[in-house]
């Protein structure tokens, strides 16, 4: 499909502005003012058509089943887009006095996320999962500052921007393999823990869909090193209502609202990472926080903060969203997201390690992991991913937990109904069939979508990141 | 209200077709002290016109009726309608980053389409899918000019947005590269302070023009002497519609370009989420952070688009990446694109003439009726004054109906009854006249 | 494709030729299978001082970014600047024109810790 640049026409335009009502002057001289402008001119319908055929090139929740490990593609409720396009939210400005909309908002979900929780304290200031990470590793190390706690230790099973969050801070990953139950080997761990390490870093559930049984244990084990215990809370999906992580042990925590609490995507972002902590960290969440004195909401600086991580106050629409998810959910509605979410789970599991082997034979929670090994043919996950685009599904996560061989990851989530992961599971058993039977229409997959599979070496080569006018 | 399709019965019928006999079973692994036994403290769900009602009467407790002359790196301007539209189709806000490409062509085109128009206003030669707001990115940028140079020490402007030079200092902190700021004269970056400062341990220098104050900086010949020195010339843009009329960063050399896209046809939002722009010069395209969308053939020979250059992402390169971001604001960058075709070439200029010659209108305006312009350097589209009761002027002005300039002494104490006022292209005649007849009062 | 025997190989796959005092060093044929399609080699600079053992370059992959160790202490002499154009030239030819650095040495007995045709291949089977 051509690029808008493609479609450009000298002097057209797709948007109307008043004329100026002051009179024009010679402001600025003509050193300081650009020549060139090189954008698009083209009509309103042509922006429309445009990027309304780009839609459709594209495949969203609203198009079909995404069961993407760890990401939590539930179903984005619409009631959330639309009060979040209440003028109130999206014209207020973060700088303007009569704000205190923008500031309750905040203030209660700050109050919600810590009850469900089990935290004494949030900040929605992170713009993302990763960058939540970031600010609660940048709050850990200003927890020890003074000590020569420069190590942080986390499972195999992590997602990489655990250590990636770690190396921004300045701090040395430690990985530890997990056991024969895909769990964190406490004998390993208690190797590893000595007067370097700041902080373990575990997802929970883990990145399996397993449980930590040992968590208690393993809490223990940290805070009598004196170290705290981060949690990665991407997982949440399968835990509200039902445990707290603050009642295990969790010093600090971060949330993504883009998955557990329903805010979308978009492609990409924008998401909110918030972070939790216990009250001893409190005093390093980023400035500025929100108090209530006397029915009046308030911003306040903390002198012992770890700064800023954003330039005001975090992705405050998506917290729009999240805050009336919740709401609408209520306390037993959350538990029952976690309880159908791990149902779902489950039921598809036991379907499909009939037919794929199951990388850990063991209850699960919101996800499980399969693996490519036993397929037949040589047929690979990246086959099996793309043969699923054929059938009109979004593959799982592929290739993720990097200690299952070509590990598959699915999280059906709450918001499927039966008949839809019956259906899935039918492929499923569909595709390994013909991995047997005729395995090339599967290597050679996908066939039916508008593109066919891209060649990355040859992007990555020959370097084609804009279009040159 | 829940979004759960299964009935009860759907439960129990899933249950026993896996041999188990009710849902705790699959939370047995689960210690039973910290199993949760009463209900969380969180008041019962909502139907959704209940819902709809508490938001609306949340969202009314801000009052929005006003006329703004307030920035300060948040900016009010002219959405066309066709943005709101565009992105508001599903395929694109619901869809996950585009890691599956075949089915993702539409996202994946519409962020190279971006990232070329980026480069097109910057004058840089590449551009990422995105950041999480300027100020993020900026404190990036520092990430990436020190792995380049290999040298430790960040160099900044005190002219620089207040809150993006206290994410930079977070940043430098959990980094442990030293940071020192160059203090501002006359509105801009003391040049002669800069020669002082810079030395061959210098990673870069940080700028931003316009800059917090709305001054237009002397890239030029600022950029002499940080090349001199052997550092990078990291610049900044936060009123992104500035690109369309003054001339941009990379024809004066930068190195790296960061910006903030709010402008672009994101509302306001209460500060967020807004958009982080980041690009830089071809050589230096695999230190840049972030997703990159590249163009390629599928085994058809059709063109196509994919993420491109992912080792050098978390996912893959883990404690070694340079950046541990994975999530960014990929519909606030769709949503900037959709704004740049609509308005296009002429449209962004008009915006951008309509901006200045408005602001210059306002301060002329002020000036006249003996308001103090507080520094002579060249501006956009903000510009500060000095009055003699800086909070006296803005409640009068909030009585009015007008939101008047940001009140400067809590940022820059030197700065006392000094506003930071803002016009843009919203902003009629009768706004500013009417401004003006209430600060004359 | 057999791994030459001239050559002596490192536990971290790189390969060694010694001609005087110069080491020609690049990446073992496992290697390159390992990382699959190689698309950008970052080369270390001419006169660049390397250690044995500490990474002087970077291979990228479509998969995976990974160090190449110097098996040997000295001065970089000369980089093999086609892998500039054509980074596959590795996958292709990783012993021959796939070279990636020359090195000037200065203890020819550093060498003796690396491994032989024989002892890498032993290596490689029990290792992978």
């Amino acid at each position: 499909m051509k690029l808008i640049f493609e479609k450009s026409v000298k002097g057209r335009t797709g948007a109307s502005l008043p004329e100026l009502d002051v009179s024009m002057k010679q402001v600025l001289s003509n050193e300081l003012i650009r020549e060139d402008l090189l954008l698009p001119e083209v009509s309103e319908v042509d922006v429309v058509r445009h990027y309304t055929a780009l839609s459709r090139r594209n495949f969203g929740v609203d198009n079909g089943f995404y069961p993407l490990g760890s990401c939590t593609m539930k179903y984005n409720p619409k009631v959330n887009e639309d009060v979040a396009g209440l003028s109130g939210f999206t014209d207020c400005h973060p700088l303007q006095p009569y704000n205190q909309g923008c500031l309750k908002l905040m203030y209660h979900l700050e109050k919600m996320l810590c009850e469900i929780c089990g935290m004494d304290a949030f900040t929605l200031q992170p713009a993302a999962g990763a960058h939540g990470e970031l600010t609660g590793l940048m709050m850990v190390k200003a927890y020890f500052e003074g000590e020569n706690r420069n190590k942080i230790i986390t499972p195999d099973s992590s997602h990489g921007t655990n250590p990636a969050s770690g190396s921004m801070c300045g701090f040395e990953t430690i990985t530890i393999k997990s056991n024969s139950k895909g769990q964190v080997d406490i004998d390993e761990l208690k190797n590893v823990l000595d007067g370097d390490v700041a902080a373990v870093m575990l997802t929970i559930p883990n990145t399996l869909g397993i449980f930590e049984a040992e968590i208690l244990e393993i809490t223990k084990l940290v805070h009598e090193n004196g170290s705290l215990v981060y949690m990665d809370g991407a997982n949440m999906n399968a835990l509200m209502g039902i445990v707290k992580p603050g009642d295990m042990g969790i010093d600090i925590l971060h949330l993504n609202l883009h998955k557990t609490f329903g805010t979308p995507h978009g492609g990409g972002g924008p998401g909110s990472g918030p972070v939790g902590v216990k009250k001893e960290l409190a005093k390093f969440l980023p400035n500025p926080s929100i108090v209530l004195n006397d029915d009046i909401y308030e911003f306040t600086n903390n002198s012992n903060s770890i700064g800023k991580v954003k330039a005001f106050y975090g992705n405050f629409n998506v917290m729009v969203k999240a805050f009336t998810y919740i709401r609408a959910l209520g306390c037993s509605g959350l538990k029952g997201v976690s309880e159908n979410a791990v149902l779902n789970a489950n039921y598809m599991k036991e379907k499909l390690k009939k037919h794929y082997k199951l990388s850990y034979d063991l209850v699960c929670k919101h996800e499980f992991v399969l693996s490519d090994e036993d397929m037949p043919n040589d047929v690979t996950t990246a086959d099996i991913a793309k043969r699923l685009l054929d059938y009109g599904y979004h593959p799982p996560t592929v290739y993720f937990p990097l200690i299952v061989h070509g590990a598959i990851m699915i999280e059906p989530n709450e918001t499927e109904s039966k008949e839809m992961l019956d259906k899935f599971i039918d492929v499923m058993i569909k595709i390994k069939d013909e991995a047997g039977t005729d395995p090339d229409i599967v290597k050679t997959a996908p066939h039916t979508t508008v593109v066919k599979r891209l060649d990355a070496v040859k992007a990555a080569r020959e370097l084609d990141l804009r279009f040159k006018f | 209200m829940d979004f759960i399709p299964n009935t009860k019965q759907d439960q129990e019928d899933m249950l026993k077709e896996i041999n188990i006999g009710n849902v705790s079973e699959l939370f047995k692994d689960i210690p039973d002290k910290v199993l949760l036994k009463d209900k969380l403290k969180i008041p019962s769900g909502l139907s959704e016109i209940e819902i709809k009602d508490l938001l609306k009467k949340i969202s009314e407790m801000s009052n929005i009726s006003f006329s703004y002359f307030l920035g300060a790196g948040a900016y009010k301007h002219f959405i066309p309608s066709v943005v709101n539209h565009i992105v508001s189709r599903s395929e694109f806000y619901t869809a996950y980053t585009p890691y599956q490409p075949e089915i993702s062509q539409g996202m994946l085109q519409a962020i190279y389409e971006y990232q070329t128009m980026v480069c097109s206003l910057t004058g840089m030669e590449v551009a990422n899918a995105s950041m999480y707001d300027g100020a993020s990115a900026l404190a990036e940028s520092c990430i990436m000019a020190v792995n380049i140079t290999k040298r430790n020490e960040i160099l900044m402007s005190k002219a620089v947005h207040p809150d993006y030079r206290q994410v930079v200092e977070t940043y430098c902190k959990a980094h442990s590269f030293s940071l020192v700021e160059v203090d501002f004269e006359g509105g801009v970056t003391a040049v002669d302070v800069l020669k002082e400062k810079i030395s061959d341990k210098t990673a870069a220098f940080l700028v931003q023009s316009p800059n917090f104050f709305g001054c237009i900086e002397d890239l030029n010949e600022i950029e002499k002497i940080v090349h001199d020195n052997g550092a990078l010339f990291n610049v900044c843009v936060v009123e992104a519609t500035s690109l369309g009329i003054l001339k941009s960063p990379g024809s004066f050399n930068a190195d790296i370009f960061v910006g903030e896209g709010q402008s672009f046809g994101n509302p306001i939002n209460f500060g967020g989420p807004h958009l982080g722009i980041m690009a830089t010069k071809q050589m230096y395209v695999r230190h840049l952070p972030g997703r990159i969308v590249g163009g390629t053939v599928d085994s058809e020979g059709e063109r196509g688009y994919i993420l491109n250059l992912q080792a050098r992402e978390q996912h893959i390169r883990r404690e070694k990446a340079s950046s541990n971001i994975c999530s960014n604001e990929a519909l606030c960058a769709l949503t900037a694109t959709v704004y740049l075709s609509s308005l296009g070439k002429n449209g962004l200029r008009k915006v951008s003439e309509l901006c200045l010659q408005k602001a210059y209108y306002l301060a002329e305006g002020l000036s006249k009726i003996g308001v103090e312009i507080k520094f002579k350097a060249d501006f956009y589209n903000e510009f500060v004054v000095k009055v003699d009761d800086a909070s006296r002027v803005n409640s009068e002005l909030l009585k009015k109906g007008i939101v008047g300039g940001l009140e400067l002494s809590k940022y820059y104490p030197e700065l006392s009854n000094c506003l930071l006022f803002c016009v843009t292209e919203l902003n009629t005649r009768e706004e500013i006249d009417k401004l003006v007849g209430v600060v004359k009062g | 494709m057999t791994n030459p025997t001239e050559l002596k190989y490192s536990k971290d796959h790189e390969w060694v030729k010694l001609e005087g005092d110069i080491a020609i060093v690049g990446v073992t044929d496992f290697a390159q299978k390992q990382l699959t399609d190689i698309v950008f080699v970052e080369l270390p600079e001419n006169g660049k001082k390397v250690e044995k053992n500490k990474p002087m370059a970077v291979i990228e992959s479509v998969k995976s970014v990974s160090d190449v160790f110097s098996p040997v202490t000295g001065e970089v002499v000369a980089i093999n600047e086609s892998l500039k154009d054509n980074p596959d030239t590795i996958n292709k030819n990783p012993y021959d024109e796939g070279w990636v650095a020359k090195i000037k040495i200065v203890d020819n007995s550093e060498l003796d810790g690396l491994m032989s045709a024989e002892d890498y291949e032993k290596f490689t089977a029990e290792n992978h």
